[in-house]
């Protein structure tokens, strides 16, 4: 099992790590997944985590120079990590002035993902930093744990407001009241509620627009047929974990938009060119 | 005791104080021939300075109170002309008095309590190995450390010098994250290494020193000789000299053994890039075959030693200072501290001879026209 990649690119390392230190706000833990096409950064919802899970995926060619791994086996080409991303983070953010940045697989005194990076010197002979982020290794009969979640069967999917806008909203109406209800329907209007004994307070937005999923996407029964496009679909979550997917957010996406699972869930897809995140927040009652 | 420090080096003053402040909560203050000594363990500098006798005097003050005499450095630089210190031991205070413009005088009393005089014992010019460099290159060192990191351990061979971070539990030491910078010898303005081996002190103090030099622009240098015996940090320039010196960690079982001149036990360069120093396969088989996962630590038995960052100063050694028309303050030769006692201090020493002027120099009276102090005098 084999792993080594290289950043030159100081924008690629810039984006690299401003990516890292999403996640690491998002989890304490995570597992990495690396293909010879793609890393993915993994949490799979436990009770642990109160539910939420997260994949959040990106193409290596987009970011490293070179990029060479061997998995565990021929037929498995992938290599599976749990690691602390804000150990990653923590190594990545000290090296943003360097010549170059190498990441691979060690063993030193445990499994480690190693950054190694050249950094600039006035004299002659450049200055070297190595930073060894512990990691374990998921052994492959646990890797059905951490696959690509499905899309789930989505009653209404809308694009978000200004991911800043909902994060003012959020964060005045989490003072009020530890569940928020998230509420939209096909006709690009979103609301916020919270409500409580003294005081109930919403948030209205229009013209939102809706994704087009489209036959490719949509399972059974999308969300095109036979809905009533007033008909709002709403799931109630707990207003922090929304508020931690809004705080640590340090890449600015090109598209952001919300599937609703009626009561069930819901599922945040935030898309760069060459990063995806996507965050489920299971819906209380 | 009275003593006048004026324009610019009340600015330095005041600069010291605060990056003493961020080391410890109290400051010793002692007169001397040719100075006043305030630090954290020592002193710092100054120009125009009267002792009424010749009574060996020490005492000591919560630097946060200190700190509130200087606390802004902008308008220090702007508004104060000079700062009058003065001592008055019937009355147990301390009067920090700054002369700023348009005749304003603002007047600080400090209660302060005696103390003992100590010292520590160093001496740099035997130390075997010594490096000077300029306080940026430290101070990108170090950024790659979290700021809660305790300590550090600095390994050097001939051409080279490592700094890492120490990982004190060894419970903690097969899951913490590593951080090593290496850093070549011609960095610095001044690389000498005699005897290769490694050395772990605290961080904390070390950022502190760094914050200083770097503002003051001083270059900084380092002394030190073996796990044990202390390492000194020293920044200088024509007018003052800090010596700082810190202990370091005696037997730490994490570090590359040194064996007498070999250089053979300090870190190796870089290992050639390639994928990866060991074997994964054999371990991920193993891992795959048994039940509990993770390869096993054989970590050596743990220091017995405490953390140097936590402790006390230690009895006192005393010893008469020796003063010199020099710049340094000499230490006798003699026997070290035990190395597992630790300390921390801090040395400012001015580097002005005691002119004839100073001793003679007749302090005027101000007259206060504005004070904060509760009491009249």
């Amino acid at each position: 099992m084999k792993f080594r990649g290289k950043i030159v690119d100081v924008a690629c390392l810039n984006h690299f790590t401003r990516v890292v230190t999403t996640i690491s706000k998002l989890t304490k833990t995570c597992v990495l997944r690396l293909n010879p096409d793609n890393l993915f950064f993994v949490l799979s919802g436990k009770v642990a985590n109160g539910g939420v899970s997260m994949w959040c995926e990106l193409s290596q060619a987009n970011f490293f120079d070179e990029y060479q791994m061997e998995g565990v086996s021929p037929e498995n080409n992938e290599i599976c990590l749990e690691l602390a991303p804000e150990n990653l983070s923590r190594a990545l953010k000290t090296v943003q002035n360097a010549k170059s940045v190498k990441v691979k697989l060690t063993k030193k005194h445990c499994p480690c993902l190693t950054v190694c990076a050249e950094l600039p010197t006035l004299s002659s002979s450049s200055r070297v930093v190595t930073h060894d982020v512990p990691v374990d290794v998921i052994p492959k009969r646990l890797w059905h744990e951490f696959k690509e979640p499905s899309v789930p069967d989505f009653d209404v999917s809308i694009y978000l407001p200004p991911l800043k806008t909902i994060k003012n909203v959020v964060d005045r109406m989490k003072n009020l009241s530890n569940f928020l209800v998230i509420e939209a329907n096909m006709n690009g209007e979103m609301n916020l509620k919270i409500e409580t004994d003294l005081v109930s307070v919403t948030t209205y937005f229009k013209d939102l627009g809706n994704p087009p999923w489209g036959d490719g996407a949509s399972q059974d029964g999308g969300p095109t047929q036979s809905r009533d496009p007033d008909s709002m679909a709403e799931a109630r979550v707990d207003v922090r974990k929304l508020q931690q997917f809004l705080v640590g957010q340090q890449v600015n996406p090109s598209k952001s938009m919300c599937n609703i699972v009626h009561q069930s869930v819901l599922h945040l897809i935030l898309l760069h060119e060459d990063v995806s995140l996507q965050y489920f927040i299971p819906a209380v009652a | 005791m009275q003593c006048v420090v004026t324009g610019g080096n009340v600015k330095v003053l005041a600069k010291a104080i605060h990056s003493l402040s961020r080391i410890g909560d109290e400051l010793y203050v002692e007169p001397q021939e040719d100075g006043v000594s305030f630090s954290l363990q020592l002193t710092v500098f100054l120009c125009r300075y009267s002792i009424p006798d010749g009574r060996n005097f020490r005492c000591k003050i919560a630097i946060k109170s200190v700190q509130s005499v200087f606390r802004s450095l902008a308008t220090l630089e702007k508004t104060v002309e000079k700062c009058h210190i003065e001592l008055n031991e019937q009355k147990d205070r301390l009067t920090f008095t700054l002369h700023c413009k348009h005749g304003l005088l603002k007047t600080h009393n400090l209660s302060y309590q005696d103390s003992e005089s100590l010292q520590a014992v160093f001496n740099k010019d035997t130390c075997t190995n010594e490096f000077r460099a300029q306080p940026r290159v430290l101070v990108d060192t170090v950024a790659h450390f979290p700021p809660s990191l305790e300590e550090v351990t600095v390994t050097v061979s001939d051409e080279r010098m490592w700094v890492r971070n120490h990982v004190e539990d060894e419970t903690e030491r097969s899951k913490a994250m590593l951080t090593e910078l290496c850093l070549a010898s011609d960095e610095f303005d001044h690389f000498v290494v005699k005897t290769p081996n490694s050395v772990t002190f605290c961080l904390k103090e070390f950022r502190g020193l760094l914050v200083f030099a770097e503002s003051s622009n001083l270059p900084v240098s380092m002394y030190f000789d073996e796990p044990g015996s202390p390492v000194v940090l020293s920044v200088t320039d024509g007018v003052l000299e800090g010596n700082f010196v810190l202990a370091t960690l005696s037997d730490d079982p994490s570090l590359p053994k040194n064996k007498t001149g070999s250089i053979a036990h300090a870190p190796p360069s870089p290992p050639p890039d390639d994928f990866m120093n060991d074997d994964m396969d054999s371990y991920l088989i193993a891992m795959d075959t048994s039940v509990a996962s993770g390869p096993s630590t054989a970590g050596p038995s743990a220091s017995t030693l405490t953390d140097p960052c936590t402790s006390k100063l230690p009895e006192a050694n005393h010893r008469t200072r020796t003063h010199s028309e020099e710049e340094e303050e000499e230490m006798e030769d003699g026997s070290e501290r035990p190395p597992n006692k630790k300390f921390r201090s801090l040395f400012f020493g001015s580097v002005f001879p005691p002119s004839p002027k100073m001793s003679t120099q007749p302090v005027t009276t101000q007259e206060v026209l504005a004070s904060d102090s509760e009491d009249e005098s």
